[in-house]
């Protein structure tokens, strides 16, 4: 049992922390969200050269093997940033796919232009009614010839609109809420018959609703079995949960350690408001909050690992809903202890408050969670 | 970063799982299971098996009788022995003075204490809230006056936990009225038969008899009882509530209790069926379990520091351990309430010797559910603990 870094390990900490320190204030980051597609190429570029685009993939496909301990530590340091760039989108659940499922020939096709940063992913998943049932597929993929033919609407698909490649959840065989008949698959952002709406999300990042109309892929788009890829899918998406937890983590940190400073420094009656004992318990409180999640988000980290998918989900499950409801707290107690500045776009408080929001939301809320882990018989 | 336990730490388990199995008596497990309360007799009984073993102060030096255990054995050997249950060693004896007096008494004070607080030999009891001085404990005023080769001590102790039981106290006594009110204080250990000390049972909230006001007229102790100097005791008193930080949390005894609740709630029908199976009551009992695991990783992440860095800096998580380790124990005391609804209202009067064996086990649940209404008060009240991280994680 063993919670701390390896050297290797704090090295990438430090590196990735010393960039985001130089390249990544809150003043540069509003450049960066007007910028085309609403994040920075250059930072980008620059995650690019320090190889933390292909940190999680296999050295011999041209990436550095890291595993889930590395990618807590980019998505734990991308949370305190509060950083725009689709690390999630591309490196987690477009690399996940590819790394868990990728024929060869899909991993060369797609690997190296998320390594060296040239070429960005987003996950087209969620439909109108599906919320947050992975399994709630009503798009459809009909075989034609050797290849596909997709058709379907998908939602608030993130950095779908920068995206040179969509993976997009499908139907070819049975009804919407079925769990067999789900395949995932690899489709060009400018096919013909795909068309985007794209739009700011609530937290500064962007997003796309996407029609696939007639969409015609090859056989070769499939990642995967195209008839029963729902565990795939769920093991993706948990990953993608884990390195959220961690992202929240990261965004926690700062919220509290804003929030102190804030306190320290801001003088009413004649003194800091942080000498005030309802203040301070309400500070100690979210330092609780946040130290339970960092907890959740190591134990999730380590789940990721555990042999048994339902053990897997399950603790991952947990650590969504541990986090789920410390980031509310810590996030919404961010926001009373500024007072009137919290309520501000100017200060940078709000936008971490918005970000932890949206998190909540983001492949099963905590309610969601909570149900997932009550019906699978408790955690005891 | 890793969470499994290495080969020997699991062959470690095993051993004090099966000897947890093997040794403690049913009678004891049962009744703690049921949340009744034990006698003085099975408590004693069980404290000699363990240090029989070796086990009774297994966080004391090799050379006092310790058993040079990693954290993470310790952590195990606690985990084990809260969840399987079995009664953990009398705190003030193995925990609290015991440490005090191999880090600051004397030889001979050594020689005298250590083997009896090993075997239980005597009951000890911790003389330091008084009425006038609970979470600002320095305040308090009990006096220890030096006369020839005597203490005399006057003043009145409260919340002073089985003093009903107890051989000897440690106290916290005023030696000097004029310094700072940390820097009068000194550290006596004395016997609770000397003439002068009475003991006044506070019958608490769920009808138990577990604290006691115990009263100081004229004690007569030598002065060789004074443990390390005269007025250093305030240091001591923080040595000793610094020295189980992990403790507190009581993973173990939640552990054991979200069984029971699951157990209980599998055969306690609701609307026609089982209360397990209405959602709310499952979505609520999921939640605690959850909260439970944060807590427990927080736990190691505590004891796997200090295994590595030593104890000398508090990691900044530790401070989250009473809090929340108090909160859900509370939770699971109002979940036992739910599951057992209405039946929760009959009342029982608790025997003399505070054993409650007379009653059905359902009883014991809206006793368990108030008098763990203490958790969150004693050892430095959750109040006390969040001004503890307000100044000493976040610099407020």
């Amino acid at each position: 049992m063993d919670f701390d870094l390896t050297e290797e390990q704090r090295l990438l900490k430090d590196s990735i922390d010393g960039l985001l320190t130089d390249s990544y204030d809150f003043e540069s980051r509003k450049k960066y969200m007007k910028e085309k597609g609403g994040w920075s190429k250059a930072v980008w570029g620059k995650l690019a050269e320090q190889g933390l685009l292909g940190l999680p993939f296999a050295e011999a496909d041209g990436g550095f093997g890291g595993g889930g301990v590395e990618t807590m530590i980019v998505m734990e340091a991308l949370g305190k940033a509060l950083v725009l760039e689709p690390y999630l989108a591309t490196v987690v659940i477009g690399g996940g796919f590819l790394r868990h499922a990728g024929s060869d020939a899909q991993k060369a096709a797609h690997v190296p232009g998320i390594v060296d940063g040239s070429k960005t992913l987003a996950f087209a998943q969620l439909e109108k009614n599906s919320r947050y049932d992975l399994f709630d597929v009503a798009t459809t993929a009909k075989k034609k010839g050797d290849g596909w033919v997709i058709d379907g609407e998908k939602f608030v698909v993130l950095n779908g609109e920068n995206a040179d490649t969509l993976i997009v959840t499908a139907r070819t065989k049975g009804n919407r809420r079925d769990t067999t008949g789900i395949g995932v698959f690899l489709v060009p952002a400018n096919a013909k018959g795909v068309t985007k709406k794209s739009y700011p999300t609530q937290d500064g990042l962007h997003a796309a609703d996407i029609t696939l109309t007639g969409v015609e892929v090859g056989a070769d788009a499939a990642i995967g079995n195209p008839d029963d890829s729902l565990a795939l899918i769920e093991r993706v998406v948990d990953e993608a949960r884990v390195a959220l937890c961690a992202e929240a983590v990261g965004l926690m940190d700062e919220s509290l350690k804003t929030t102190v400073e804030y306190i320290k420094t801001r003088k009413q009656f004649g003194v800091a408001i942080g000498s005030f004992q309802s203040l301070q318990h309400r500070a100690s409180d979210m330092f609780v909050a946040a130290e339970q999640a960092r907890s959740m988000s190591m134990f999730a980290t380590m789940a990721g690992d555990f042999e048994d998918a339902k053990e897997r989900s399950n603790a991952i499950a947990a650590a969504k809903v541990q986090i789920g409801k410390s980031l509310k707290f810590v996030g919404q107690q961010a926001i009373q202890l500024h007072g009137g500045i919290g309520m501000t776009m100017e200060a940078k408080i709000g936008h971490y408050f918005k970000r932890l929001t949206m998190i909540e939301n983001t492949f099963g809320d905590t309610d969601y969670h909570q149900r997932r882990v009550a019906d699978a018989g408790g955690l005891v | 970063m890793d969470l499994a336990f290495t080969k020997e730490e699991q062959a470690f388990r095993d051993e004090v799982r099966s000897f947890f199995r093997d040794n403690v008596p049913p009678d004891t497990r049962r009744k703690l299971v049921e949340g009744r309360h034990l006698s003085k007799d099975e408590m004693v009984t069980w404290w000699r098996i363990l240090n029989k073993k070796g086990w009774g102060t297994s966080h004391w030096p090799t050379q006092y009788g310790g058993t040079g255990w990693t954290s993470v054995q310790h952590y195990i050997f606690n985990e084990e022995l809260q969840s399987y249950p079995a009664p953990q060693p009398l705190a003030f004896g193995v925990s609290m003075v015991g440490p005090v007096i191999y880090t600051f008494g004397n030889e001979e004070q050594k020689k005298k204490y250590l083997p009896r607080i090993a075997n239980v030999d005597d009951w000890w009891c911790q003389g330091f809230s008084e009425p006038g001085s609970g979470s600002d404990l320095a305040s308090l005023k009990t006096k220890a006056e030096r006369k020839g080769d005597k203490w005399i001590i006057n003043g009145q102790k409260t919340w002073t936990t089985l003093a009903q039981h107890a051989d000897m106290i440690f106290c916290l006594c005023r030696t000097d009225n004029n310094a700072k009110k940390q820097m009068g204080i000194s550290f006596i250990v004395f016997s609770m038969k000397s003439k002068g000390v009475t003991v006044r049972p506070i019958q608490t909230i769920d009808g138990g008899v577990e604290v006691n006001e115990v009263f100081f007229d004229d004690v007569e102790v030598p002065v060789e009882n004074l443990i390390g100097e005269e007025n250093k005791g305030w240091d001591y008193a923080k040595f000793l509530l610094g020295n189980e930080r992990t403790g507190i949390a009581r993973v173990g005894v939640s552990k054991e209790r979200l069984r029971r609740i699951r157990d209980l709630a599998s055969k306690v029908e609701a609307g026609g069926k089982p209360i397990i199976q209405d959602a709310a009551f499952r979505e609520k009992l999921a939640a605690c379990e959850i909260e439970l695991k944060a807590l427990e990783l927080t736990q190691l992440r505590v004891v796997a520091d200090e295994g590595k860095h030593g104890k000398g800096k508090p990691n900044p998580a530790s401070s989250v351990l009473k809090i929340k380790g108090s909160e859900i124990q509370q939770t699971t005391t109002e979940l036992l309430m739910e599951v057992i609804g209405p039946f929760a209202a009959p009342y029982d009067v608790h025997g003399d010797d505070g054993s409650n064996e007379a009653m059905d086990w359902t009883a014991q649940i809206a006793p368990s559910y108030f008098n763990n209404r203490k958790v969150s008060i004693y050892g430095g009240s959750n109040e006390i603990q969040r001004n503890i991280i307000a100044k000493a994680v976040l610099g407020l």
